[in-house]
């Protein structure tokens, strides 16, 4: 291929009326650098959020995160609380919703159901993604932590000698905010996981039902190991969520600052403690505390994040 | 066994067991996930429905454990236009020319890459982080010798929440723009800013429209970074340096109210801003079904 001399193209200014390739330069330009402006976001958020704990990092440096003191008057600040907080009710939300959303996949996926009745599931699973989270802790208070009491008492009645389920509840636990949270992360599972299933080419399962399997033996033998990575992205997703959801799990935890073990107990997150305390901080160490905690929870969701997008990508799958 | 026996044998018992009960099992799932979210709109409704008057519309909040006055939250929901307003003043232009970019000039090289993997992970930072920025930039900063809670401040946090997703629904729909129109536009002797906004953008406007909703339907729900960037107030807007209410840190503020009549208006705001939201959710649905 030969290329066209770039005197060749141009054009006499009679035609062109004006030389208007400065205009096309600029307008590059000028969008380059907004959208450099978007990397410049992220990367400020982080700057000014470690700034703002540093009072914190040079107070009590690394051994922050396994400190469990919380003393506002003292000074006193540790994140072990929060932390465990924060992981246990990802955990349980993990628990419940993995099951679940896989098997919503499974079912919105393959032909069990009429199209329309399939995507109408679809649709009303994906409706709960959209209601604002502050509503779902709303409900938790007055609907499932009702629903959920004689449950948990049952479960302290007749499983009390495991230390899980060590305490006698009185409403807001550590398990009812992971059962919130299931409900929050399922969309995102779901909806997932779903498409990966969608993605995996027909004759696998074809090939798989030919050779005699039931439907079931399909799915489990071939369906499921085909899409594992792309559910495990979405689980990936799906904790990242869960990690970093604030309203409602503030709502029905019971925001304590023990330590317990056991989940009917209350407890806190470290989404939570942020929602609750900085309205109130006023001294430096402690706002410091509050956004040392934020740093925290910044880089474990941006790392979970990271490995899910990649995970997910090379999938070949949007968000 | 003949082979004719073989071939129409039944299904073996445990076989057909496991097929079922999976079958069971699969919907039962499926069932207990849809409990949920009809509970959730079965109560909203139940509660939130005597109470809607048009005084809610109207009036500001009673004042605690008053129940002579009709008590509204029309502050709250002035506080909640203006700073979903504030933030899609930024993040709409600022979105769009960020997805213009990625689509019509980056497209596939290292810049482009970059800026739409910082974006997916810009829209995966829980929102009360995004608070804390806002927090730290704008309520512990003096800006015009003012310093503290300010709808400026939630407006901000919520500009960036909403950046990400105008940016990559924005791109998305730039992409099912034909490039043959483009070649037209380039044809006729168009530059590209005039290509991209003469022909690119306004033949997208309608899926661009879907992707605005969806942000502002988001942003209209967001609490946790309202709770210490724009705080609440019981009394009307009147400048955006002060601290401003909003319907979602309203329904969390009464959520765990002593009083009866504050609870009920709650479920009343809940059913407000989950009708607000679900509209606008339904209507960038339409909007590209149209096409």
């Amino acid at each position: 291929m030969t290329t066209i001399p770039p005197q060749s193209r141009t054009i006499p200014d009679s035609i062109e009326g004006g030389n208007t390739a400065w205009i096309d330069l600029v307008f590059a330009w000028g969008l380059r650098i907004l959208a450099l402006s978007a990397i410049a976001i992220l990367l400020w958020m982080g700057w000014i959020i470690f700034n703002a704990a540093l009072p914190a990092i040079k107070a009590f440096g690394l051994g922050f995160i396994t400190r469990q003191e919380w003393d506002v008057n003292q000074l006193q600040f540790g994140a072990k609380t929060y932390l465990y907080g924060t992981i246990v009710t990802s955990a349980i939300a993990l628990l419940f919703a993995v099951p679940i959303g896989v098997m919503i996949a499974i079912v919105t996926s393959e032909k069990f159901l009429p199209g329309w009745l399939r995507s109408t599931l679809g649709f009303l699973i994906e409706l709960i993604a959209s209601i604002p989270s502050v509503i779902i802790g709303f409900w938790g208070i007055f609907v499932l932590i009702p629903f959920l009491k004689p449950i948990q008492s049952a479960l302290h009645q007749n499983f009390g000698w495991i230390p899980l389920f060590g305490t006698e509840t009185f409403g807001p636990s550590l398990l009812v905010a992971g059962t919130i949270l299931a409900v929050m992360i399922l969309p995102t599972i779901a909806a997932i996981s779903r498409d990966v299933m969608l993605a995996i080419p027909q004759d696998l399962r074809t090939a798989s039902l030919s050779l005699g399997a039931t439907r079931w033996e399909m799915i489990t033998t071939v369906l499921i190991p085909a899409s594992l990575s792309g559910i495990i992205g979405a689980i990936m997703l799906a904790l990242g969520r869960a990690l970093g959801e604030t309203m409602a799990v503030t709502m029905v935890i019971g925001n304590s600052d023990q330590v317990s073990i056991s989940l009917l107990d209350s407890g806190n997150t470290i989404p939570s403690i942020l929602a609750n305390q900085f309205p109130e901080a006023l001294d430096e160490l402690h706002i410091g505390a509050l956004m040392y905690l934020a740093l925290i929870l910044f880089a474990l969701t941006l790392i979970i994040n990271m490995i899910a997008n990649s995970i997910v990508k090379t999938f070949g799958l949007k968000q | 066994m003949t082979l004719e026996q073989q071939l129409t044998k039944p299904l073996s018992l445990d076989r057909r067991i496991f097929s079922y009960s999976m079958s069971a099992i699969a919907v039962l799932f499926t069932g207990l996930a849809l409990l949920p979210l009809l509970s959730v709109l079965f109560e909203i409704l139940r509660q939130g429905l005597p109470n809607l008057k048009w005084e809610v519309f109207t009036n500001l909040p009673a004042p605690a454990g008053d129940t002579s006055v009709v008590g509204g939250f029309a502050n709250a929901i002035q506080g909640t236009v203006l700073m979903v307003s504030m933030a899609a003043l930024f993040s709409v232009p600022f979105g769009i020319a960020i997805a213009v970019y990625l689509s019509e000039i980056g497209k596939s090289g290292s810049i482009a890459q970059t800026v739409r993997f910082v974006l997916s992970i810009l829209s995966a930072v829980p929102s009360i982080v995004v608070g804390v920025f806002a927090y730290a930039v704008i309520v512990l900063a003096t800006i015009f010798e003012y310093r503290g809670f300010s709808a400026l401040a939630g407006g901000f946090a919520l500009a960036v929440i909403m950046l990400p997703i105008v940016v990559l629904s924005t791109e998305e729909a730039l992409k099912l723009v034909p490039n043959h129109q483009r070649l037209a536009s380039a044809a006729l002797g168009a530059n590209s800013f005039q290509t991209v906004f003469k022909i690119v953008l306004k033949s997208a406007l309608p899926s661009i429209t879907t992707g605005v909703l969806l942000a502002i339907a988001r942003a209209s729900g967001e609490t946790a970074p309202l709770i210490f960037t724009a705080l609440f107030s019981q009394s009307w807007v009147e400048q955006i340096l002060n601290p401003t209410p909003s319907l979602s840190v309203m329904i969390y503020n009464y959520s765990s109210s002593a009083f009866p009549e504050q609870t009920q208006m709650a479920w009343t705001a809940s059913l407000v801003l989950l009708g607000l939201v679900t509209v606008t959710n339904l209507l960038s649905r339409l909007i590209t079904r149209k096409r």
